[in-house]
């Protein structure tokens, strides 16, 4: 089992994991730690990249001020040497920043930086085994995605495969906030529920600390990006929203 | 690994080290779908049949090779031209445009989701989607909506709806990533028409098979002119790689050089880094972190970073090479062509003249047949090169 896996099934309540764009401001991690005071369970951190397919306007619009202010994996990697929370990270970002910075130079920074698991969107199983040979030698988990669009013949694959948890969009589309949770999010719960040996946490259009309560009755718990991202560009307080949904989910 | 050249890619969707399908999972099924439905299609002689007859009766195929005699003796090489421009909506686009919107209705896909740079795969999009009674949007860059405003009222027209995008360099690429969130959000009903030989597998291989039928006829139409030869060069424009694909499938088993050209500013294999965007490994224009690079090209169909796998497997194992030409000599190209043919090409297409005009004599030796793809005509593009000219004199 990997240390990330083991952390998460030691929690005992429902996760809760924000996710921050790393570099979107020059002291954002106090955002992280704002969130690991606030209740966080696990922290996600945002590489961000020029082409972010899989990303709504709130975390685009974070990527791009990010890259702006000239972050880079080593900015953000060098800027988590200060982090001083208990609670695992997991870096989630697309995979030409992997490939351009090299499978085993990557795994090993991400070691360095205190990194427990990595998300990348673009890289579904059937492109992973080059990267997850590196991965697992390091004792980095690669998570993957199980989306509603995933047919039960590749969701058991897919939960086998994913390393630490797996992912479950709540909804088909982009990342961003819904107006009200999706029928998708707990069908997709239920289902990857039935068939994953590991922790399940769903992700995307979790907008809310009543639909993050209403998840937690079908899976293992939530992350939570664009409302994290769109409190930061409002100004406003995580701690505040982070503790919000820790309420909820007890 | 493919064993011949121009051959389907490997169960991956490989060809040599590039392409595969590295894609966010909520569209790996739909990608999986089509692979296996464009598969069946594909061999399926009823398929073949009725998009052939589409070609023909409604596309106008096939499009005529024309030799330029006043062009090829102001060079001192053959010249023969492959008329793309003759099609229905003026470019080779059209080719794979009927060939996806027919595997759209087969797949029972209502909605027909496109990207577009210079408007020309917008077009034939939005003219295929009239034709067979599909919904259809498009994302164009707002830089692109700009420089091409004939193009999107003609989308218009057609019953698409044109969306421009603000987020990025706003060209070719920004449609791209923006056509594919909507894709991500939609795929249940909707089938995403890539314009040319990139994203995920089986897109490259299919679009190419799609435009492999330019190659064909051009192969069958230079036999014709050559006493049963070959041409020495086969020359194409090089934006994803469409047209060039499609012209190359026909000369690949032969002694013909292929030659693909790109617009300087968008030289992804002049930059020689391998990079992974928009659902495949290949050729990839990038800083020191793996940020993409926003390419710049006067031509808004040449404007991307990138280029289909299929075609940095044919640079790697030498069968085909791809030099690059600047908006300069691109400009110089499209009068040249015009007064000596009467042939106003595409700015694209201009590019292939370019490096011709540049190198016929040089590394295009005196005597040599060279074979051109006109990938699509200049009318799209009067406002721009009537802008670009006028600036041209002045700074002259
Ligand atoms: C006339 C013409 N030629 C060429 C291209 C470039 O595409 P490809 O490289 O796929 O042929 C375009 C794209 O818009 C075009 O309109």
């Amino acid at each position: 089992m990997t240390t990330l896996e083991a952390s998460l099934r030691a929690v005992g309540h429902p996760v809760l994991m924000p996710y921050v764009t790393g570099g979107v401001t020059e002291n954002w991690l106090d955002y992280v730690h704002a969130a690991v005071d606030a209740g966080a369970d696990a922290v996600e951190i945002g590489i961000p990249f020029s082409d972010p397919v899989i990303d709504g306007p709130v975390i685009q619009a974070a990527s791009v001020q990010a890259l702006e202010r000239g972050t880079t994996p080593d900015t953000v990697m060098r800027d988590l040497a200060a982090y001083r929370g208990s609670v695992p990270l997991v870096v989630m970002t697309y995979y030409n920043l992997v490939h351009r910075y090299g499978h085993a130079a990557f795994a090993r920074r991400l070691v360095e930086a205190g990194v427990s698991g990595v998300v990348l969107a673009d890289l579904p199983m059937e492109e992973a085994a080059e990267w997850t040979e590196v991965a697992d030698a390091a004792g980095i988990a690669t998570v993957l995605l199980a989306a509603p669009s995933t047919p039960d013949s590749r969701l058991e694959e897919v939960c086998t495969r994913s390393q630490g948890f797996v992912y479950a969009m709540g909804v088909m589309g982009v990342t961003g906030e819904r107006a009200v949770l999706a029928d998708s999010a707990r069908d997709i719960a239920d289902r990857v529920k039935a068939v994953a040996d590991k922790p399940v946490l769903v992700g995307v259009g979790v907008s809310t600390p009543e639909n993050a309560a209403l998840l937690s009755a079908h899976a293992d718990g939530v992350i939570i990006g664009a409302p994290v991202m769109r409190r930061i560009a409002e100004g406003g307080s995580v701690a505040d929203l982070v503790a919000g949904f820790r309420a909820a989910l007890g | 690994m493919t064993n011949t050249t121009m051959g389907p890619p490997s169960a991956r969707g490989f060809f040599g080290r590039f392409g595969g399908r590295f894609v966010p999972e909520p569209i790996m099924p739909a990608c999986l779908e089509l692979e296996s439905a464009f598969g069946r299609a594909w061999a399926d002689r009823a398929f073949r049949a009725e998009l052939d007859a589409h070609l023909r009766h409604y596309a106008g195929r096939p499009s005529p090779v024309t030799e330029c005699h006043r062009l090829g003796d102001l060079l001192g090489v053959r010249v023969l031209v492959k008329r793309e421009d003759l099609n229905h909506t003026g470019s080779h686009k059209i080719n794979n445009v009927l060939g996806q919107a027919l595997l759209a209705r087969r797949m029972g896909k209502r909605r027909v989701v496109a990207e577009t740079g210079a408007g020309q795969h917008g077009v034939a999009t939005a003219t295929a989607c009239a034709l067979f009674g599909l919904d259809c949007v498009v994302y164009m860059g707002e830089v692109d909506v700009a420089r091409q405003r004939l193009n999107v009222f003609r989308m218009e027209l057609l019953g698409a709806t044109v969306v421009p995008v603000t987020s990025g360099s706003r060209t070719l690429k920004d449609a791209v990533n923006e056509a594919l969130r909507h894709w991500v959000a939609t795929v249940a009903d909707t089938h995403y028409c890539i314009g040319s030989v990139m994203g995920p597998h089986p897109y490259p291989w299919m679009v190419r098979e799609f435009q492999r039928v330019i190659g064909e006829e051009a192969r069958a139409q230079c036999a014709d002119l050559l006493d049963g030869g070959i041409p020495s060069h086969v020359l194409a424009c090089v934006g994803g790689g469409s047209n060039a694909a499609g012209i190359f499938a026909g000369f690949a088993d032969t002694d013909a050089e292929l030659i693909g050209v790109e617009a300087a500013g968008g030289a992804a294999i002049g930059g020689d880094l391998v990079g992974v965007v928009h659902g495949s490994k290949s050729m990839l224009l990038q800083d020191d972190a793996g940020q993409v690079l926003e390419a710049y090209s006067v031509s808004a169909g040449l404007d991307y970073p990138g280029i289909g796998p299929e075609h940095a497997h044919l640079a790697d194992i030498g069968r085909a090479s791809y030099p690059s030409v600047t908006d300069a000599e691109v400009l110089d190209a499209v009068r040249v062509v015009s007064r000596t043919e009467g042939l106003i090409p595409a700015l694209e297409s201009a590019h292939a003249f370019a490096y011709l005009l540049r190198e016929a004599g040089g590394s295009i030796p005196h005597g040599s047949t060279v074979l051109v793809n006109l990938s699509g005509r200049g009318d799209k593009d009067m406002e721009q090169i009537s802008d670009l000219l006028a600036e041209h004199k002045e700074t002259q």
